[in-house]
C-alpha cells in the first residue's frame, strides 16, 4: 500500500543523528502542527537535501506518513534563516532558545498551531534580518508564546486578587504582579521600567521596547525566563546557553 | 526475546550509536557463528581500548601515551593549529596529507538544544593552549553542519581579539554533511582552499 503524502510550509526546528547518515528533523509546519520526520541520507555529502533540512530554515516540505515517524520526501528552500543566524553567535543561540520553545510548547504531535508558528517564523526572520536586538525578540516571542499557551505574567492587575494596579511586587509562582494584600514571600522588586518593557513587549510596542537601556533588559529578561521555567516541567536546556552579547556583525 | 547470554549481547549491541535492534541481532548472531580465535581477538580488543587509550593531555587526540603521536612528533609545525570536534576528524585530515600543523579536538560541537555549551567542550584548554603565544594560525575544522558553524562562529568570536589568524575550511565541502564522510580530495582542497575569517 503506498503511504499517504503531504506538503505544507515547515520550520526546522531541531536535527537529532540517527543511525549512519540519516537525522530525524522536528518541523514545525503550518498546517500539520509539529511533526517528526526521517531524512534519509542526508549527513551524506551527496544527500540531495543539502544544506535544506539544517535548523532554523523555513521551507516547503513534503513528507510520507510513516507509523512512528513520517518521512522527508522533498524539501525546498523558502528562507534558509540558519544561514545567516550562523554568522552571528548571539543570535544563533537565542534562534535555538526560541526552536526549543516552540518544540516544548507543542507536546502533541499533528496537533495543528497556526498562531505558534506564525509567531515562531516572523521571530526567526526578525532575527535573522537584524532588525531589532536579539533579546528583545527573544522575550517578545517568549511572553507571546505564553499568553498562548494560557500562561501570560499579569502585568498590570493583580495576579492574584485582579486588583488594577500599578504594582510593584512581581511573584513567579503567583503569576505576574502583586498587590501589597496578597504579595507572597520571596516576591521580587523589579523596576517600573522592566515591567513596562514586558508590557510593551507582549503588545508588539517596539518603540516604547526599544528605548530601553541594558540593565532594564536584563532585569526583564530574568522575570522573563523564571516565568517561563516555572510553567514548564523542566527548564529549557538552551536558555542558559544564550549569548547575551549584542550582535557580533 | 532470546534467552541469557544472546540476548544480553543483543541489549548491550543495541545501546551503541548507529545500531537498532534488527542490526544487533544480526551482529550477535555473527558473533555467535563466528571463529572463537576471531571473537577472542575482538573481546581483547575492546577491553585494550578502555584499558590503554587515553586522551592526549595537550590536543584531547587519543593516545597511548601521555601526549598523542602527533603532539609527540618533533617535526609538525608549531605555528598552525587545527580544531576538530572528534578524534576521527583528525583521521580524516590527516589522510590528506594537506596539514603538518597540531591539533585540538574539541570533544564535540555547540549545541544548545542539546544542552552543550563553550563550556562542555574542551574551549577553555584551547583558549590556554594559545595563549602561550606560539599559534598563528588557527584553522576551524568542524564539521560543514549547523552545529560545526556555530562552534566555529564562537571560535572566531573568542580567538580573532587575540590577534591570531583565524580560517576555516573552504565551503567546497556540502553543507550539512559530516566531516568524516569526506572524501579526502574534496577535504584536501577544502583546507587548501581555506579562507581566512
Ligand atoms: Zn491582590
Ligand atoms: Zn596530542
Amino acid at each position: 500500500m503506498r503511504k499517504p503524502l503531504y506538503r505544507d510550509h515547515a520550520l526546522v526546528l531541531r536535527v537529532q543523528r540517527l543511525g549512519e547518515a540519516d537525522r530525524i528533523i522536528s518541523l514545525l509546519t503550518r498546517t500539520h502542527g509539529r511533526v517528526r520526520a526521517v531524512a534519509r541520507g542526508v549527513r551524506r555529502t551527496t544527500s540531495r537535501f543539502g544544506a535544506r533540512l539544517e535548523p532554523f530554515g523555513h521551507i516547503d516540505v513534503q513528507c510520507s506518513e510513516g507509523s512512528s515517524l513520517d518521512t522527508v520526501m522533498q524539501v525546498e528552500g523558502l528562507s534558509l534563516f540558519g544561514r545567516h543566524l550562523l554568522e552571528d553567535y548571539p543570535r544563533y543561540t537565542t534562534a535555538s532558545a526560541i526552536a526549543e520553545t516552540a518544540e516544548r510548547l507543542t507536546p502533541i504531535e499533528k496537533e495543528p498551531t497556526l498562531r505558534l508558528y506564525l509567531l515562531t517564523l516572523g521571530a526567526l526572520n526578525a532575527l535573522a534580518e537584524k532588525e531589532r536586538p536579539a533579546t528583545l525578540i527573544l522575550d517578545a516571542y517568549l511572553l507571546r508564546a505564553m499568553s498562548y499557551a494560557g500562561w501570560a505574567p499579569s502585568l498590570r492587575a493583580c495576579a492574584v486578587c485582579a486588583e488594577a494596579g500599578p504594582h510593584r511586587a512581581f511573584s513567579v509562582p503567583a503569576g505576574g504582579v502583586v498587590c501589597p494584600n496578597c504579595r507572597p514571600p520571596g516576591a521580587a522588586h523589579p523596576s517600573t521600567d522592566a515591567l513596562n518593557l514586558m508590557n510593551a513587549l507582549l503588545e508588539g510596542d517596539w518603540g516604547t521596547a526599544q528605548s530601553t537601556d541594558v540593565k532594564i533588559r536584563g532585569e526583564s529578561s530574568g522575570l522573563v525566563a523564571a516565568h517561563l521555567q516555572w510553567h514548564l516541567e523542566r527548564g529549557l536546556r538552551s536558555l542558559p546557553l544564550v549569548d547575551r552579547r549584542e550582535s557580533t556583525t | 526475546m532470546y534467552e541469557g547470554a544472546i540476548q544480553d549481547l543483543i541489549d548491550e549491541l543495541s545501546r551503541l550509536p548507529g545500531i537498532g535492534p534488527k542490526s544487533a541481532q544480526r551482529l550477535a548472531f555473527h558473533v555467535l557463528a563466528a571463529d572463537t580465535t576471531d571473537i577472542k581477538r575482538l573481546s581483547a580488543a575492546l577491553t585494550r581500548v578502555k584499558e590503554e587509550v587515553r586522551f592526549c593531555v595537550l590536543c584531547f587526540n587519543v593516545a597511548e601515551e601521555e601526549k598523542c603521536r602527533i603532539c609527540r612528533d618533533p617535526r609538525r609545525r608549531d605555528d598552525a593549529l587545527c580544531v576538530v570536534e572528534e578524534p576521527k576528524d583528525v583521521v580524516a585530515i590527516e589522510r590528506t596529507g594537506e596539514f603538518r600543523g597540531r591539533y585540538h579536538v574539541l570533544g564535540g560541537a555547540i549545541n544548545p538544544l542539546e544542552g552543550v555549551g563553550p563550556d562542555q567542550l574542551r574551549i577553555r584548554e584551547l583558549m590556554s593552549r594559545l595563549s602561550s603565544g606560539e599559534t598563528s594560525e588557527l584553522i576551524l575544522a568542524t564539521d560543514p553542519n549547523t552545529e560545526g558553524e556555530a562552534t566555529a562562529t564562537y571560535l572566531a568570536l573568542m580567538v580573532k581579539p587575540m590577534g591570531i589568524t583565524v580560517t576555516r575550511l573552504a565551503s567546497g565541502l556540502p553543507v550539512g554533511g559530516d566531516l568524516e564522510y569526506a572524501d579526502e580530495i574534496t577535504l584536501g582542497r577544502a583546507f587548501e582552499g581555506r579562507r581566512k575569517l
